[in-house]
């Protein structure tokens, strides 16, 4: 592929540029869905630079939050803002030029395959009418290349495991060269070792000048890899924000009790990393 | 990595046209009287020539061009929106046994336009309404569709094929009883209407089904990109930057425009749309851009090669040409369904 030769290493994550991004902003939003209260008075920011975990039990509003930050739901009350300009008067178009998603997963009815499937994250920076360009081409391979599924861009996604669905959908949200990442638990299907190229590679976005808003179950990669933990407050009180700081600060055992009901222990690794594991009274008392 | 490039469109379409000329010239050589190649030939050289009205007259000449020259266009032209609509229901509905057949669309066209042909003389509207009431019909069917549906990936593939199942049923007995009641009930008339035919009697609509068809295409081309991404779901198109309702709305009334068309000329021909893409898909891939032209000319090329096995596999007896393509579609049809439900709800 000769596109493929005038790529270096690094142009799968500097689709957008080297320019820093934006900020978003969550102003007191609140969100409604079929008459339930999912989302109340939730307020904090995402900066350039930083990666942020969301954080907190099944069905806190996690995902209603990145569909609220990509413009697929309406708030309730309060706004999204995103460079100044909240997102629901933005154009589909303009949002997508900045904004990428990356679902848990996804299913297709036809088999398309693994590269057309990434390519098709620059639809965003493409005409209505048309084919991809050599630099469209070239961003796909490098970012299929630098998750290691090169091998994959001409199998039919109907093929794919649950992971490797994972890392084409990761591709294509990077091929799409946005200033802000919403990840849906990035990293469910993942094997350790592709965990950890997913969480190097979002950093390295967020490092280069762009943010990411990762939501995870995985408390101790969530640790290591974020900047600061938004963690969401379950029960009477969901969908509120229970707290946002450093890992340090937030998952913490107390707020852990709060948050998710259970006993945790919390303690630094032998390189200084927080780990968070349940307790094993909690395996004993069920 | 195997990328959508222009030489890849010339050389598959290219491929596919120089085919579809061969099935017409076949077409044209091929039917109950004796005229051969030799035959199709001489007309085409009396074109050039300028000297087709000293050729007109000769029975050959007529046969050709006043009967199988108009069934051609017409199957050209109605081969091409079945299998271009066949296509866009599947993206936008994300559902490969979606066919204006099988969902009922063309049911509801069929029915809207006998309504006209039974009762226009009643009502005092003249039987060109026909494709309008029938592109009219189909749009209602498609809406019917998405409400009771409850739009695209919101139901598995037996929902939506019950719902036109439906659909098709009240249709049939819609046209039934419409025609008994305005007291035209000719039975070989509304046979042909149910099962689909083609007819030279027809060409005189030639021209209003070419225009709906070149619109119909032309939109789906211009939107093939946002189908790509539709196909993949509502919320990660409007996600890469498609306005998806709008880019919807736009298929669905130029697809509606399509199917009434063909509907009004050629009644209820089953499962052009279901055959054609589902074999391009095996050969070309998913692609919109590559799948929607190709489409066009394949199912051109299967509507007219069917007709032409319509008229002459009986001899002396001509079998609809809806028959011919339901003979090859449900058996398809009943394999992909086997299919998608093995692999649980589409979605």
């Amino acid at each position: 592929m000769t596109a493929h030769s005038k790529v270096n290493k690094s142009t799968a994550n500097s689709a957008a540029g080297d320019r820093p991004g934006p900020t978003i902003e969550f102003v007191q939003v609140s969100v409604e869905l079929g008459g339930n209260l999912i989302l109340e008075g939730v307020d904090f920011e995402v900066v350039p630079g930083e990666v942020v975990g969301l954080v907190g039990p099944n069905g806190v509003g996690k995902t209603t939050l990145l569909r609220l930050a990509s413009s697929m739901l309406a708030a309730k009350s309060g706004e999204v803002v995103l460079g100044g300009r909240p997102v629901g008067s933005m154009t589909r178009r303009e949002l997508a030029q900045q904004v990428a998603m990356v679902p848990q997963d996804f299913h297709v009815s036809f088999p398309f395959r693994v590269g057309e499937l990434v390519m098709m994250g620059r639809a965003p920076h493409q005409p209505l009418v048309g084919l991809e360009s050599d630099r469209d081409v070239a961003l796909a391979l490098a970012a299929l290349e630098r998750l290691g599924i090169a091998h994959l861009a001409d199998r039919g996604v109907d093929t794919l495991s649950g992971g490797e669905r994972q890392l084409v959908l990761f591709a294509r949200a990077l091929v799409q060269g946005p200033d802000l990442l919403l990840l849906d638990e990035p990293t469910a299907f993942l094997d350790l070792k592709h965990r950890v190229d997913v969480l190097q590679e979002i950093r390295a976005f967020a490092r280069s000048g762009r943010a990411a808003l990762v939501v995870s179950h995985d408390l101790s990669l969530a640790a290591r890899s974020c900047d600061r933990i938004v963690l969401l407050q379950p029960g009477a009180e969901a969908g509120r924000v229970a707290a946002v700081g450093q890992p340090s600060e937030i998952l913490t055992a107390e707020n852990l009790r709060r948050a998710f009901g259970i006993e945790t222990l919390t303690f630094s690794g032998p390189d200084g990393a927080l780990v968070v594991v349940p307790s094993l009274s909690e395996f004993d008392r069920r | 990595m195997i990328r959508l490039s222009l030489s890849r469109m010339i050389f598959v379409l290219g491929t596919l046209s120089f085919g579809l000329v061969l099935i017409c010239l076949i077409a044209l050589a091929t039917g109950p009287s004796n005229i051969g190649f030799g035959a199709v030939v001489d007309v085409a050289n009396s074109f050039l020539r300028g000297s087709a009205d000293t050729a007109a007259g000769d029975a050959s000449f007529d046969i050709v061009l006043r009967v199988r020259l108009p069934r051609l266009i017409l199957g050209l032209l109605v081969g091409a929106a079945l299998a271009t609509a066949g296509v866009i229901f599947q993206a936008l509905l994300r559902n490969p046994l979606a066919d204006p057949y099988v969902l009922g669309v063309s049911g509801g066209a069929a029915l809207a336009g006998i309504v006209v042909l039974a009762l226009g003389g009643l009502l005092g509207i003249s039987t060109s309404f026909v494709p309008i009431a029938a592109f009219g019909g189909g749009l209602l069917a498609t809406a019917l569709l998405y409400w009771v549906s409850g739009g695209p990936g919101r139901s598995g593939p037996t929902g939506l094929l019950l719902t036109g199942v439906v659909f098709n049923a009240f249709a049939s007995a819609g046209i039934v009883f419409l025609a008994s009641i305005a007291g035209f009930f000719d039975g070989s008339r509304i046979f042909l209407w149910l099962i689909g035919h083609l007819s030279a009697v027809e060409i005189d609509a030639a021209g209003l089904v070419a225009v709906s068809v070149a619109i119909g295409f032309g939109v789906a081309c211009l939107l093939s990109r946002s189908l790509n991404l539709i196909a993949l779901g509502d919320e990660t198109a409007a996600q890469l930057g498609i306005p998806v309702d709008a880019h919807r709305r736009w298929l669905l009334l130029s697809t509606s425009l399509m199917v009434g068309a063909a509907v009004a000329v050629s009644g209820l021909i089953g499962f052009v749309g279901l055959i054609v893409p589902h074999a391009l898909r095996l050969v070309i891939g998913s692609d919109h851009r590559l799948l929607i032209p190709a489409a066009a000319l394949s199912g051109a090329g299967f509507l007219v090669l069917s007709d032409t096995l319509a008229r002459t596999i009986l001899d002396g007896r001509e079998l609809p040409v809806g028959a011919v393509t339901a003979l090859i579609g449900g058996p398809l049809f009943i394999f992909l369904l086997r299919r998608a439900q093995s692999k649980g709800p589409l979605s």
